[in-house]
């Protein structure tokens, strides 16, 4: 019994600390694209129903609304859950940094409060409020959602462009300019990058459930709608979100460069350096299979100086100052994934616009919609594959050159037995949550959309009672 | 700085303290109300109350939080290392809360409303008592400063810790029942306006009882804490008592709104008398404020964000409940008849299976 005891108190806590994080963000990140672009979708709708007293559109915003509801409480806690964690797992990071990391949050917080209360207005407010005040009401909710959002992304861009402070002789912070550490150099691309994704991501989400109802064979007006704006929302978002990850890209090459060598699996400085369509780095640095591109990557850094552009290796840093070779490969397979799903988001964005350009209408060709109906699940996995390259290309760094993911950990042995839990919880929630949403929608479905009471009805607001 | 930070810190404990509290409180009456037919009208009063407003009432933890880490880091750092466990858990038992509550609303088979409601309830409970310990152990001076860890049980199963934990529970309980009283007085619910004026009676009496016992427990295991609250602390201590035999006379006398008052005073007064007592430290006897302040710049962040707060939440926050309370949030859900807010029909309880329908 004693050596058991001894056993569990031995256990490391950096590895189960980072994979609680890791494991808890990347469920949190998944319910952020909700939050943010759908308040826009349901906007979009809303307007729709209340302009042009489109019956349609209204009701599909009131159950958006309802659905939103729910991903919202639970984007909520689990989101409360991560600033608990910030403390719980990397206390010494806290203590160290937490006056110039913790900066953003304070705006976040505040981002996130004006959001809540704005969500409970519009959500409860369909029955009661004339339609006019009641849609104004969802305005903020839009707003605060892309800028808590960029919140959070300055504290995590400040980690990889940690700036705005002094520090003593030992290391303390001593001074703090909050601008600089809110406006580092990293966030604006970082931002813009995360904000962009919540829109493909949502948008592609809630489209894909009405094209997997379509491709079933519900071709109603109804369905159309719950596809067309979620999914014009995201094929607008796709090329934008293109533009801005090619100059992050540039940003981390020139800042970052042994987190560009990472993502383009370059282990030796070189010129005309290829780029390597998936392939593996081996401990020896040498690089084996894959499809290499002669020259790729070099042009597309410079194309000015074209193969001839000189990309900075991984060996421009001791061993344990850069990711290490299996960190690497998951940074690198992640980049193509990330772009890889990019270029077919593009693709079928680009195939949207054309047939509506030149048919005014939606492509009908069932190859679409079934395309259409697998782009909320790819979506997601670009986002997760483009967050794991921000996050794993940073190792072993917690604060980019200042401070290490081992020195910012938590010293409780106990992590792993709360890693479990956290995953045990996780996938619970995670389960009810579907279920949840498939219980309403399956309500839905049994209500005739055209007897139930309609929003703002039967005598726009105010006086609803029989 | 360190006492501008300081007040700005304790104001959102405050706030977590009455509004987050009261939430947690609603949530403690619903854990008893019993079964399904019996609780049913006291649990639709209490969803019908807290339902439009719980998210934004649990955001004050998280500005708790962060004005912590970012004017006393090195504090924050002490705590989470100490306190690991407590805080663990409470962060659990706001996923299920949370969640719990949030699917309630989503649902309409009464089995599963049954299940997330229970997971609402029990954890309504849990958190508030977490949260309780942990400020039990950082006022009986539990947690060293520098970053370090205190003992890892020791630190929250303490008498100070459970009188923290069940005090919290206790006051949100209180808090609540007022809050409810007034509810259905405003929802023409005469029989739960005296079913909860009861039960807010009997809260208010048995945290009056804790608060006696509680001063000979502080005197033995927070002697820093006691000090504080019979010198400088004492005004606050006697206004809480005040108050808090202020609102019992009130709920007696059927004056809601003044209970109300009176009851958010005398929690809010037991809260500050908490800082004052352990002033000038932030954790008692081993980190004071001063030597725990971040940099100016910081402060000044904080500051900002607190005037943003002013000028745009607050607003917002009060427009929210004024909303509310003049029935302009009713609840949402399929199941109402554009009646609301009568709360005398049955739960719709859908007995046959759920089968996919045929259009759409």
């Amino acid at each position: 019994m004693r050596w058991l005891l001894a056993g569990i108190l031995a256990i490391d806590p950096v590895p189960w600390a980072r994979a609680q994080m890791a494991f808890t963000l990347a469920a949190h990140i998944i319910l952020v694209p909700l939050g943010v672009s759908w308040a826009l979708i349901m906007l979009i709708a809303n307007y729709r129903g209340v302009r042009h007293g489109d019956a349609d559109a209204l009701v599909l915003a009131q159950r958006w609304s309802k659905y939103l509801a729910v991903t919202f409480a639970v984007g909520a806690v689990t989101g409360t859950v991560l600033s608990f964690e910030f403390g719980l797992l990397w206390p010494r990071f806290m203590g160290q940094w937490g006056e110039a990391f913790g900066i953003p949050f304070l705006f976040e917080g505040l981002f996130f409060f004006a959001e809540a209360i704005f969500v409970s207005i519009y959500i409860f407010g369909w029955r009661r409020m004339k339609p006019w005040p009641h849609f104004f009401s969802g305005v903020p909710i839009v707003i605060c959602g892309i800028g808590g959002s960029a919140a959070v992304i300055a504290s995590n861009a400040w980690m990889n462009d940690p700036s705005g402070f002094t520090l003593d002789q030992a290391g303390q912070i001593i001074e703090v300019d909050p601008w600089g550490v809110i406006f580092n150099d990293a966030m604006p691309l970082m931002a813009a990058h995360m904000v962009v994704a919540a829109y493909v991501v949502g948008g592609f989400m809630i489209a894909s459930v009405y094209a997997v109802g379509m491709a079933r064979g519900r071709r109603d007006r109804y369905h159309r709608l719950g596809f067309l704006i979620p999914f014009t929302v995201a094929a607008i978002a796709v090329p934008i979100q293109i533009g801005v990850g090619d100059r992050l890209a540039g940003w981390v090459q020139e800042n970052q460069p042994v987190k560009f060598a990472a993502i383009a699996l370059v282990p030796e400085t070189a010129s005309d350096v290829p780029e390597t369509l998936f392939g593996r780095l081996q401990d020896d640095g040498t690089v084996s299979g894959g499809i290499a591109i002669p020259g790729m990557t070099s042009y597309m850094t410079n194309p000015s100086t074209g193969t001839a552009t000189v990309i900075q290796g991984l060996d421009t840093v001791p061993a344990g100052d850069r990711p290490t070779t299996s960190q690497v490969n998951i940074v690198h397979w992640s980049w193509d994934v990330m772009v890889g799903i990019g270029m077919l988001l593009l693709l079928l964005s680009l195939w949207y616009g054309a047939t509506w350009l030149f048919r005014r209408d939606m492509p009908q060709s069932r190859l679409f919609l079934l395309v259409a109906s697998a782009s909320g699940v790819l979506a997601v996995i670009a986002m997760e594959a483009g967050w794991v390259v921000s996050e794993v290309g940073r190792q072993p760094w917690i604060v980019y050159n200042l401070q290490r993911v081992d020195d910012a950990a938590t010293a409780n042995t106990g992590v792993w037995i709360t890693f479990i839990g956290i995953v045990v919880l996780y996938a619970a929630l995670a389960a009810t949550t579907i279920y949840v949403l498939r219980t309403m929608s399956i309500r839905f479905k049994r209500e005739d959309h055209h007897n139930q009471p309609v929003p703002y009805g039967p005598s726009d607001g105010g006086q609803s009672d029989p | 700085m360190s006492t501008i930070a300081a007040i700005i810190l304790f104001t959102t404990v405050i706030a977590y303290a009455v509004f987050g509290g009261a939430d947690f409180g609603a949530g403690f009456w619903d854990l008893m109300a019993g079964g399904t037919e019996r609780g049913d009208r006291p649990r639709r009063i209490i969803d019908h109350s807290i339902g439009p407003v719980w998210e934004a009432n649990h955001v004050w933890l998280i500005f708790c939080f962060v004005v912590l880490w970012t004017c006393f880091p090195e504090a924050y750092a002490s705590i989470t290392l100490t306190l690991f466990v407590p805080l663990t858990l409470a962060a659990v038992g706001i996923v299920l809360r949370g969640s719990g509550f949030a699917f309630r609303h989503a649902v309409f088979r009464t089995r599963d409303r049954r299940v997330f409601g229970a997971l609402f309830a029990t954890s309504s409970v849990l958190v508030p008592y977490c949260l309780g310990a942990v400020a039990g152990a950082i006022a009986s001076g539990r947690v060293p400063d520098g970053g370090r860890a205190g003992d890892p049980i020791g630190s929250w199963i303490n008498p100070t810790s459970i009188l923290g934990g069940v005090l919290a529970v206790g006051t949100g309980a209180f808090l609540a029942a007022t809050f409810l009283v007034w509810d259905a007085g405003r929802l023409d619910e005469a029989p739960m306006v005296e079913y909860f004026r009861r039960r807010a009676a009997g809260a208010a009496t048995a945290m009056g009882v804790l608060s006696l016992i509680g001063v000979f427990v502080l005197r033995e295991d927070a002697k820093y804490l006691f000090a504080g609250l019979t010198t400088r602390g004492l005004p606050l201590v006697i206004t809480a008592a005040v108050c808090g035999t202020a609102a019992l006379v009130l709920l007696h006398r059927q004056s809601h709104s003044g209970a109300r008052l009176t009851a958010v005073v005398a929690v809010a007064s037991i809260v500050l008398g908490w800082g004052v007592a352990q002033w000038d430290y932030i954790l008692p006897e081993s980190l004071t404020l001063e030597a725990a302040i971040a940099p100016d710049g910081t402060v000044i962040a904080v500051l900002v964000a607190v005037g943003l707060a002013t000028v745009f939440i607050l607003p917002a926050f009060a427009l929210l409940y004024r909303l509310d309370q003049r029935g302009f949030l009713p609840k949402e859900g399929a199941e109402d008849s554009p009646g609301e807010p009568r709360l005398d029909s049955p739960l719709p309880a859908i007995t046959k299976p759920i089968g996919r329908s045929s259009e759409h």
